[in-house]
This record gives C-alpha cells, structure tokens and sequence, in this order.
C-alpha cells in the first residue's frame, strides 16, 4: 500500500480548529466565566527544605472576602504521584496535596480561596508560617552520598527504591557476550550535562472548578491527560471517579508540562470545601517554578570502536535530577536509554544504568523528547568523536551502523517504561533517504570543501545526527474512539484523545474519513470529556497518532460495516461488492444510495437502529520514527556566539497523515531544540531560588533569532500505523543539541558537552584549547 | 475619539472610563491598579490573552490607536479615550480578515494562544509596510512568542496575506 491511493490520509486538509482561534473564540480554560467565581491562590515555600512547625491561618481566614484556606490539616493525607501516567504508575508515590514539610522554593504550602484576586493575594501574606530549616542539597551527585539530607523521609510514600539515599528510581541493564571493550581499538568515555529547561507553553496552567446540577464535581482543566487527572484527583481528595467530570477545552501547548496533575486536586479541594467555582491560574513565575521542567541530566557514555567503523561495546550511565518529587522519575530515565541504544548496532556488550535522584530543586516531569533528548546527545556527539578516532566520515559510520528494516535490539525487551519491554523489530524506516536528502538540502560536501581552510575570527561548520523515537507505550497505552452516523450522512467522532493544540481532533478525522469515504468535514469531532468521549491515555509518549489513530480507524471500519449492511437492503445487492465513496455506497455494478438515505433508513425506515461503534487499540509495538537533523552554522571566535545558518531536519513518520501539520510539528519541536542549545537554562541561587524564572531572563526564541529551518517529511508505510503512520511531535526536539555540537567541533575544534552553548562557554573551550 | 473627555476621576477605588473597542464606545469600570489586559478579559474580549502579564510575550498585543501594545502593561485607566482593536473586531468566523485566513491557511495556528496577538501585530506592520521583506516580518512580530510552530508558518502566512493584500502581486 502506498501514499498515492490516499483521499483524505495525506493530503491538505486545514486545521479545524484554526479559524476559530484565529478569530479569538472563547475557546481555552480561562475564556468562560462563571457566577460566583472564588480566586484560588497558593502560597510558596521559601525554604528549599523545612518542615512547617506551625502554621497560624486564622487572620488570613478572617481577611474580607475570604472563603477558605486550606493546609496539610484540611486534606486527605493520600500518597500519591502527580505523574499522568497509565495505572498502577510507574512512578513513586511521594506527593501530597498538602504536606507538613517542604522540598523546594516554590513547593506548596497552603491554598485560598477569595472573592477577588486581590483579596486572595492579601490573605497569602496573613498566613503565619514557621518553619523549621532543614539542611538542603541541590546536586544529585551530592545527594546520592551517605548521609546527605533525605528528601523522602516520611513513612507512607511508597515505591521509592532508596529513600535513604534519595533514590526516586532506578533501573540496570547488561548484554554481555564476551569481555568489556576487548575488540575496541578506541574506548571513548565522556559525560554530557543539560540543565534545568522550561516548557514554556504560552498558555499558563489554569483550572475552573464547579459543580453541576447533580451536584458532581467539574474539572476544566488545561490538561493532556483528562482521564489520568479524573483517576488521580480521585485518588487524593477520596472521592468517587463517578463524582468526577474532566474537560478539557483547547489547550494553550503543553509539551509535557501538562502531562500532570499540578493545580486539578487544590483547585478542587477549595471547590469541595466552600461549594463554588474556584480557578486557580499560574502567573508565568509559577509555571516556571512549581509546574514541572524537563530533568537535568548527567549521561555519561563509555564506547568502543573499532577501525572499521564496528560499535563493540557501549555503556550508559544517567544519572538524572528529578527534584522534590519523582514524577516521571523512572519512565523519563529509561527512555534516555530505550529511545536511544536501539540507534546503532552494538556487536558485543550493552549496559545501562540509571538513577534519578532528588533534590531540593523544581520537579522535573515530562518534557517533548521524554530522556532521549538527553541520551542523544551524549549519543550523537560520541558518534562524531568515534568517527573522528577511526578517520571516518561520521555520515558513513552512521549509514553503516543505524538499525535497518528487519532488525532488532536487546533493548527493545529489556527495557520498557518503567517496566520490562516489548520485542519488536523495525517495520519501516527512511532514515538513508533522510540522511541523503538532508546532505542534499544543506550542500553538504560541498559546504565541506569550501569550509576546509578558513581563516580569520569567524569560521563556519557542519553538523549532523541521527534520531529516533517511539510512536505510543507498547502494551501499556490503550485509546479509544465512538463513531456515530447523523441523517445527513455527516458522523460525530468522540474520541478521548487530548488535542492540546497538536491537530489530533483534525488528523482522526481525516483517518476516519479515509475509512468512510468521506471528508474530514463531515466529521464533528468531540474530544476528551470524561463524561462524553470513551478513554484514551491522553496525549504523550508521541501516541496520539499511532494508538488514538489505530483506534478511530477500527471505530470507522465498524461503521462502514453498518452502513453496508443497511446499503445492501436498500440497493438489494450482496455486501461484498459494496464500496464506500466520495459520500456514497457504490455496488460494482455503478448502483449507488448516498450515506444520507442510509442514515435516514436507519434511523426512521427500517429495521430502525442507530449507527454506531466504538473500538480499542492496544499495541504490541512502538513504530520508532527516525530523522536525519543538519546544521550549518558560524562561530565568531573573538565572541564566542554561535550563529545558526541553516538548519535541514528530515523526518520519517510514516505517512503524514496531514503533511502541513506535521511539518508544523516538526519546524516546532526543532526550534525548541534550538533554544535548549543556544540560550535556554534555569538559573538558581545557592539556598535554590530560582532566578530567571520569566521569558525575560529565560531566553526562547523569538521570530528575529530564529534561523531559516526547513523540514522535509521522508514518507515511509508503517504496517502496524494507521494508513502507514508513525509519531513525529517529539523526535525533532532531540537533534539540535547534537547536530550543532558536532557543527562547533567541525567550525573550530571544540568539543562542548555541557549545554547550552552560550558564548562564554565557547570562548572558554576555546581558550583552553590553545 | 482622542481623550477628549472630562477629566478622569476615582471613585470608591474605581475608574469610569470610555473606551471605543472595535469600533462600539463602552463604558468601563476598572479598578484602580487594573491593567488593560484584565479589564478587557473582565469585559468579555477573551482574545486577549494572558501569558506572562509582565510584557515579553506578546500574547495580550492589541492596537490601541493605532499602535501595537501590551494590554498588561497599560494601566486602564489610561488608555481612557482610546481605541483599541483586538482580534474579534478584525474578522469573525463568518467573516474573517485576510490576515486569519492567511493564518489558518498556511496552517500556522497550532494551539493557538499566541494567535491573536500575532495577527494583530501583523496587521499593525502591514498598515505601515504593505510588501515587508522577510526581515522586516521577523523584527515586527519579534515581540510574539510561539513555543508550538517555529514560527516558519506564521512568516508564511504574513507574506501571503501581503501578497493578497496587494492583489497577488509580488513584492
């Protein structure tokens, strides 16, 4: 099967939720109001490690306007984890909603509710506090030692592998088939370091919290996780999942930050105890600070090489900062590995060993790229260092090593998320194309000639770097899709998959039009209400297309088995030669009746009944897609600033099921990667206050810095895909870091491991090095 | 409607101000200490959006006489006599301006938060400069944050709005 027989599956088909955000609609959390509205505010610790020895609430309690306030005394005391993950999750239970001890600057110490925001704010600074300092530590090196500050010591947290020694999660791995680097002419050990880093999704989180009529409680929340949030505020609060209702209205971006339940269980907290509608929303300092952040890391990565450009060995050890809290401690940890290892062939032995630590720092959480932004580029730099040991062209030891179609990895067994994983072998990849067109695109060899003898302060460089990703959790995500028909032969889809501004309400209709031989506007789609659609995972681990796709294309086969069974009364011809088309049921003899007669035969005529299905994916496999990332860059050697020229990421994902919208997936994810290479990094005093927390002093980037990137889509056909798609959102955030290192070291002979590139670090290299 | 109104007075912490949104005069009743970001949000312009309330991401940009600005840096009751436009008086899903067709059609609207205050910023620059080059597009919307798209979409979609603005004609 190939792209070309596609009518609605790749082709343009315009977003359908653009016009209306165009025209500014009233379409996010914050965009409805509500009568009788109470502000909800949280009042931070200011101490990165304390208990609270007592906490006086009782001025801030009888400030005007204030209708409640809430402490460690006021909740249920339910470990738990705040990770939006599959159940049981991985992840430690060591969160609650409130607690008599705090682990960060900026962790929670109390919550109000108050007529006006004002009001709200005043009673924050009624509420007497007095705490009692605990030693604090905010290097997972340091934490890890014998009688550091433990962060976790109280009794009812659960699954937490080595409290004593701040251990949130850890996991080993060895393939051994002989001894440890014997075949190597070249061991290559170095360790790679990234920061603190931000999502930085435009819309702040924000929660409204009600009651309807029947008196259940309403979430609508700023989430990618709708059904994970009903199931874990449940959890806390001690309340029935019946008692509980998830919207999710159009999301503000979340790349991760809102796989989570940050604000859902407080905000419903204030709701439960006054009985109004309470919001909560983060200024951009909080999101910064108390949302979530992608985990600091330390990968360092030991291989061997011999002259003929074989991998021999390869040993990864991470250790990762996970904060105060282990939210996705162990799963982000294990796909620095799993989302990586796999890449290249290793011939004798494998070993991984991970540790996420805590510390008294901002939580790390899920973040686009999920740890393999991290492994990659500890991977794709020692790929050029190994290339360079052995006097290769790092692109033909890439071409020779990378995983091809039919092949496996250890890896792929060993080591799942957060749990043993799944055998698979590759069912499609377009990396050689990638890598081809890419070399093409950016001028490769001939940009390399030209580059060889350059003289004077500025000099210019190639990079590249290979990627892959995964499409969906294998044997752990499940999604779910309900098709039903209308008189007008138009369908609704309600789907539990979570658009948080992605396009996935638009590409599973288009999947489901291609099944029903219609187009992607007959289709009125609902998603992710708890009360309406049927469940779904949510919107992470690059699943919505793959799993959420799988399962609105059985949905949509199911369907078009009723309508034929009701066309083959209707034209009085057998089933088998009925085909659907262009909104009509066709017989091979030309017969035809319009989906509208089928519809209305159903619903009023005959045999009455409604026409509708649902259906269930679960997969056995995670397709990875792959990606071949290039750039051209210029380093002013006497600044230090690194300019980014040109910058070619070809990805395969399969068939595109929207081509736009995934180079749109693309283009962003890349130049988020971009800002985590050249300016991005949370910056914190020594008692662990954040200090650049807001766009101001936490560089992103903005369309003035942005360099010309081009994307091109390598289409390939996954068997196991929707009509051959694989992932493609988070794969494009992990190739800048790499490729432009590899682009320095090409430019002037540096080797920077410890990101990002600013330009004191490479005047510094650059020093050292003459 | 240039200020020519009587003198601006609190009241009980209040401000009675007039401003002409989209083309209608209201009356606003705005806080003392109120920006103008709130106060419109208060008075139902949702479009205006709320991202960082310090002024560096642009998501609150609306025109006001004119001009491009922050809505959170605006005190509200000093944009008193002013004409502000925010996205819903440029075009409605009924009848959208060119600029959000352009939009959607170089589909440059992925989550869509920072949306209305880019288009407003475009629009601002195509006012003044109806065929920018590519560098002028890219210092004009640089006050715009968009962590979704690259913003290689968004450029797209300005130049095609200016092109269609022209009469399909290259600059």
């Amino acid at each position: 099967m190939s792209a070309d027989k596609f009518k609605v599956v790749n082709t343009r088909v315009l977003k359908m939720d653009a016009l209306g955000l165009a025209c500014g609609e009233p379409v996010f959390t914050d965009d409805k109001d509500f009568n009788g509205l109470l502000y909800g505010r949280l009042l931070w610790s200011p101490c990165a490690h304390a208990r609270i020895k007592k906490i006086d609430v009782r001025a801030a309690e009888e400030a005007p306007g204030v209708k409640a306030v809430l402490t460690w005394r006021e909740v249920p005391r339910v470990p738990h984890t705040t990770a939006g993950q599959g159940y049981p999750e991985p992840s430690p239970y060591d969160s609650f909603v409130l607690d008599n001890k705090v682990r960060f600057v900026g962790d929670r110490v109390a919550a109000v509710a108050a007529e006006t925001p004002e009001a709200a704010e005043a009673a924050l600074k009624l509420i007497k506090v007095e705490f009692e300092p605990l030693p604090a530590v905010f290097d997972p090196f340091e934490a890890l030692k014998d009688g550091a500050p433990v962060i976790h010591d109280e009794k009812d947290a659960k699954n937490i592998p080595d409290a004593a020694h701040n251990i949130a999660a850890k996991f080993e791995f060895e393939v051994k088939n002989g001894e440890w680097f014997k075949d190597a002419d070249f061991v290559v050990e170095n360790t790679y370091r990234m920061p603190y880093l931000q999502h930085c999704a435009i819309e702040p989180h924000t929660v409204i919290t009600y009651f309807d009529n029947f008196g259940r409680l309403v979430i609508r929340t700023s989430t990618q996780v709708p059904f994970h949030v009903r199931r874990i505020v449940a959890q806390a609060l001690k309340i029935p999942v019946k008692k509980i209702r998830v919207v999710k209205p159009r999301i503000g971006g979340g790349f991760g930050s809102k796989q989570e339940v940050l604000l859902e269980d407080i905000t419903a907290a204030l709701s439960l105890r006054t009985g109004k509608p309470v919001k909560i929303e983060y200024t951009r300092r909080e999101t910064f600070v108390s949302s979530r952040t992608r985990h600091p890391a330390a990968v360092r990565l030991k291989t061997g090489v011999k002259k003929d450009g074989t991998i021999t060995d390869a040993e990864m050890d991470i250790v990762l900062n996970t904060g105060a809290y282990g939210s996705h401690a162990l799963t982000v940890m294990m796909c620095s590995g799993s989302h990586t290892i796999p890449m290249y062939k290793v011939r004798n032995n494998i070993k991984f060993l991970g540790r996420s630590v805590y510390t008294n720092l901002p939580v790390a959480g899920a973040y686009r790229g999920y740890g393999a932004t991290q492994g990659f580029f500890a991977w794709e730099s020692q790929m050029d260092i190994m290339a360079g040991k052995i006097g290769m062209d790092p692109v033909e030891f890439r071409k020779r090593n990378y995983i091809k179609l039919g092949e496996g990895s250890p890896v792929f067994k060993a080591m799942g998320e957060g749990r043993e994983g799944v055998e698979q072998v590759i069912t499609s990849i377009g990396l050689y194309e990638g890598i081809e067109k890419g070399l093409e695109a950016i001028d490769w060899y001939a940009k390399k000639e030209k580059y060889r003898d350059q003289k004077g302060p500025v000099r210019r460089g190639l990079g590249m770097a290979c990627l892959m990703q995964g499409s969906g959790i294998p044997e752990v995500d499940m999604a779910s899709a309900t098709i039903k028909m209308n008189e007008d032969g138009s369908f609704n889809l309600l789907t539990g998959a979570a658009d948080l501004g992605t396009g996935s309400d638009t590409i599973l209709a288009q999947i489901a039009a291609e099944v029903l031989g219609v187009t992607a506007g007959d289709f009125v789609v609902r998603s992710a209400d708890t009360d309406l659609t049927p469940f779904d995972v949510g919107a992470y681990a690059s699943s919505t297309t793959f799993i959420s796709g799988n399962a609105v294309k059985k949905t949509a086969e199911k369907v078009r088995e009723m309508i034929i069974a009701v066309a083959a009364g209707i034209l009085d011809r057998e089933k088998e030669s009925l085909r659907l088309e262009a909104g009509k049921v066709i017989a091979r003899d030309g017969a035809s009746c319009s989906l509208s007669e089928v519809a209305n035969t159903s619903l009023y005529y005959s045999d009455q009944h409604q026409i509708i299905a649902s259906a269930s994916h679960y997969a056995h496999t995670s397709p990875p897609p792959f990606a071949a990332h290039f750039a051209d860059i210029e380093v002013d050697t006497e600044t230090g600033k690194i300019k980014i020229l040109d910058y070619v990421a070809c990805v395969d994902c399969g068939t595109a099921i929207n081509p736009e919208m995934a180079e749109g997936q693309n283009d962003g994810a890349v130049l988020n990667g971009i800002g985590h290479t050249l300016s991005e990094e949370m910056e914190f005093s020594a008692n662990g206050t954040p200090l650049n927390a807001g766009f101001r002093r936490y560089k992103i980037f903005s369309t003035a810095d942005t360099p010309p990137m081009r994307t091109i889509l390598i289409p390939t056909y996954e068997p196991n895909g929707p009509f051959g798609a694989k992932s493609v959102s988070e794969i494009g955030i992990n190739g800048p870091l790499p490729a432009v290192a590899n682009a320095l070291y090409n430019a002037v002979g540096v080797r920077l491991t410890d990101s990002p590139f600013t330009p004191d670090k490479v005047l510094a290299a650059l020093k050292n090095k003459e | 409607m240039k200020k020519n109104y009587s003198r601006l007075e609190a009241s009980g912490g209040f401000f009675e101000i007039t401003l002409l949104v989209n083309g209608t005069k209201r009356e606003f009743r705005v806080k003392n200490g109120e920006f103008l970001l709130d106060a419109l949000r208060r008075y139902g312009y949702k479009s205006v959006k709320k991202g960082c309330d310090t002024g560096d991401c642009g998501s609150c940009t609306v025109i006001v006489d004119g001009k491009p600005s922050l809505a959170c840096l605006i005190p509200a009751f000093s944009a008193h006599g002013s004409a502000v436009t925010t996205v819903e008086g440029l075009g409605t899903m009924r009848a959208p301006h060119p600029l959000q067709t352009a939009f959607v059609e170089a589909g440059a609207v992925q989550c869509g938060f920072c949306i209305p205050g880019m288009i407003l910023s475009a629009k601002a620059l195509l006012d003044e400069v109806p065929d920018p080059s590519e560098e002028e597009i890219r210092k004009y919307l640089d006050g715009n944050l968009c962590r979704c798209t690259g913003y290689v979409k968004q450029i797209q979609a300005v130049k095609a709005a200016a092109k269609k603005k022209r009469g399909g004609k290259e600059a």
